[in-house]
């Protein structure tokens, strides 16, 4: 009896504890909030201010989810990842989204089983250097120590930068930008190689920015993005859509500033449809109409965005470059929201 | 009818057993079926093809191997394991040799002495294991930058980058030194052994250490200058970016020797105070009572007895040792955990592969260590009379 009633208790545990797979919409919206994932600290990208609130550039595309599922912007709970724990932790469902600087590469699309909802900033790995080194090129590095993140693309680059060229570098390895600061600060390494926004974001935290420069080779591409899981594509969708409502709104114009009086003078159709003063776009992945409006009211458009946190006003001092939109030379080009 | 007996002691242990075995399996059968199951959903394939693929990343620190990034993930694993045996190893001599030294000067009868032990322990053993760690790491990378290296002569440079010693580059007529000071050495443990004979039967007396040092130095030096000196030196120099040649003992390690060895003799010296005060007092005055001197009894009556209270502990504090070096990760020493079990990890993605292999290996390494620490054991215990 006892032995019967036993494996009767487990089997009803190991029933319950099979992964439910209900649609991460209706989680989160049952939950009242979204669960990001960001880095642990890279000024400018993902960062706590003085108060404790998360500012940063992917930190808004966080807000914008939660603004496109609740109407709220600070419905979000963030949660800090390194280069390592960051993809378990999606995939173990602790994050609905991830956006931390994470490079599209074919096998996190495809073998880690991520979904790459499209690409909020186009990077290139770079080098880090004292001024005072005298370095005029990464080709010059030839037995240098080179600080690096762990577990990362650009521990790969890094490796095949310097075997193409037939130099030789000793890699000091760290696990955060945090550590990694540290060590370039105190001279443990003569060089930091990471994205170039994470090196501009890096500089701007040394006592004086300008005894810093970045070399002038970009050796990689490096899509930055934010991901979900594979698997629930309304989610990837819902995520997909926040972004690039953002670029659309760049696009005509619309800002958190003048969105209500664009909207009264214009006869735009697209803006009509973005906003949710026409038709039922919103309804089609169970979010309400007007998701686009609360986005770009709470949380800006793509320009804005880039401005306030990472722009040529801010520490970082990062020009649009590539991620202008694509009518004014960048490679910002969001599909027709119709 | 069959009616079973609760009152049958015999019965009732047979019966609370089987179903202790029985739950136990139902609970590891359904953990391997409810894996399997999710793995297959997520279209996990298992297998151990990928350690073969090259890394693509680079391990600066390989004192046994040279390792470029075309490398196999297996050779990642073993640089990984080579580094976690290296560590443990001096880390453990380094923590026995410091907590068998503290652990005495606990007992001393000078007062500051022992007070200065007693802070030592207490301040090390209470502070975790990570933060001492991230201490010594944070006080080595602030040490005198590259170019202003603290120099001891031409030859050792110790700067935040590490310390740079010459190394020793052996000609081919060395191994004649070798031969020497393998003979001199077999040559003085048979000598001894024979004194100890001749002792215990006569009660003669030779200066053992006196004769065994000398054969030990002056032979292989005597073969040395006759092979015409087959042993140089390289010297660090500082060109570009580091100091070139020489051999080089980057921070990380050094943090991960002071961390580990520091931390554990602090224990390893408690074990060692505890063997010695449960040596009855009786023996200490009864060996006073002979004229024999306090060294002479702390080596032939206190330490031996000792030994037998200290050694099943102690081997519990090399193992920690061995374990806590897996700590490493968090101050960047290349070990398993942290090349194979990290990085070959993260590339591959093959997380349960990986962390199997690293589990098992540890396993592997502490079940050795406590083989060894337990025929050891069995060697110094008292003999039954």
């Amino acid at each position: 009896m006892k032995i019967l009633r036993i494996s009767a208790l487990l089997a009803l545990v190991s029933f319950f504890s099979a992964p439910a797979i209900a649609g991460t919409l209706e989680d989160v919206q049952a939950r009242g909030f979204v669960k990001c994932g960001v880095t642990t600290g890279l000024l400018g990208f993902a960062a706590p201010d003085d108060s404790g609130n998360w500012k940063g550039f992917d930190v808004d595309v966080c807000r914008a989810v939660a603004a496109a599922v609740f109407g709220d912007s600070s419905k979000v709970e963030f949660t800090t990842t390194t280069g390592k724990t960051r993809f378990p932790t999606l995939a173990s469902g602790e994050i609905d989204v991830l956006a931390r600087n994470t490079t599209w590469t074919f096998s996190r699309d495809v073998d880690l089983g991520f979904e790459f909802i499209g690409i909020n900033y186009y990077d290139g790995q770079g080098f880090l250097i004292p001024a005072s080194l005298g370095v005029a090129s990464a080709t010059d590095l030839d037995g240098a120590s080179v600080c690096i993140q762990t577990g990362t693309t650009t521990e790969l680059n890094l490796a095949d930068f310097f075997r193409a060229n037939s130099i030789s570098y000793e890699s000091i390895p760290v696990e955060t930008n945090d550590e990694a600061r540290e060590n370039l600060f105190a001279g443990r390494c003569d060089v930091y190689t990471t994205d170039a926004s994470g090196l501009a974001a890096t500089a701007a935290q040394a006592d004086n920015p300008a005894d810093w420069i970045l070399l002038p080779e970009i050796i990689s591409k490096e899509p930055l993005g934010p991901l979900v899981r594979h698997g629930d594509h309304v989610w990837g969708d819902i995520v997909r859509w926040s972004l690039n409502t953002m670029i659309i709104a760049e696009e005509k114009g619309l800002t958190s500033n003048n969105l209500d009086t664009k909207l009264a003078m214009n006869n735009d159709p697209e803006i009509f449809r973005l906003t949710g003063k026409e038709g039922e776009y919103g309804a089609m992945f169970g979010l309400s109409n007007d998701f686009g409006y609360n986005i770009i009211k709470q949380v800006g458009n793509y320009g804005e965005v880039f401005e306030r946190n990472v722009g040529l006003k801010t520490p970082l001092k990062l020009a649009r470059g590539l991620n202008a939109p694509w009518t004014d030379g960048g490679l910002l080009y969001s599909p027709p929201f119709r | 009818m069959f009616k079973i007996d609760f009152s049958d002691q015999k019965l009732r242990a047979i019966l609370i057993q089987t179903l202790v075995v029985g739950v136990l399996a139902y609970a590891i059968f359904w953990l391997v079926q409810s894996t399997s199951y999710n793995l297959e959903k997520r279209d996990y394939k298992l297998g151990f093809g990928f350690l073969n693929d090259p890394a693509g990343f680079d391990i600066s620190f390989s004192p046994f191997y040279s390792f470029v990034a075309t490398d196999s993930h297996i050779k990642v694993y073993l640089v990984g394991l080579a580094n976690t045996l290296l560590i443990s190893f001096v880390g453990c001599i380094a923590a026995t040799f410091l907590g068998f030294s503290i652990g005495i000067i606990r007992l001393s009868s000078n007062w500051l002495l022992s007070r200065l032990a007693y802070v030592y322990v207490e301040i090390t053993r209470n502070i975790p294991l990570i933060l001492q760690l991230l201490f010594w790491y944070a006080l080595l990378i602030n040490l005198p930058r590259l170019k202003n290296s603290i120099a001891f002569g031409e030859a050792f440079f110790l700067n935040n980058r590490g310390l740079n010693s010459p190394q020793p580059i052996f000609g081919d007529d060395f191994i004649y030194v070798t031969i020497a000071i393998i003979l001199a050495i077999t040559v003085s443990i048979v000598f001894s052994r024979r004194a100890k004979k001749i002792q215990e039967k006569t009660g003669k007396q030779y200066p053992l250490f006196l004769i065994n040092t000398a054969s030990i130095l002056l032979f292989p030096a005597i073969v040395y200058f006759i092979a015409g000196s087959p042993l140089e030196f390289e010297l660090p120099v500082l060109i570009g970016f580091n100091f070139v040649g020489g051999m080089k003992i980057p921070p990380e390690f050094m943090a991960m020797f002071l961390g580990l060895s520091v931390y554990t003799a602090s224990f390893i010296s408690e074990i060692v105070r505890a063997g010695i005060l449960s040596v009855n007092k009786g023996q200490i005055e009864a060996s006073r009572s002979l004229g024999l001197k306090q060294n002479r009894i702390m080596k032939l009556i206190i330490i031996p007895q000792a030994m037998r209270v200290i050694i099943p502990p102690l081997t519990s504090q090399f193992l920690n040792l061995t374990k806590n070096s897996s700590l490493g990760i968090a101050i960047g020493y290349a070990d398993l955990v942290h090349g194979f079990g990290g990085i070959t990890l993260n590339i591959t993605g093959h997380a349960i592969e990986v962390m199997a292999i690293v589990m098992s290996t540890y396993l592997i390494i502490s079940l050795t260590i406590a083989f060894f620490m337990n025929i050891y054991n069995k060697s110094i215990q008292m003999d039954g009379r």
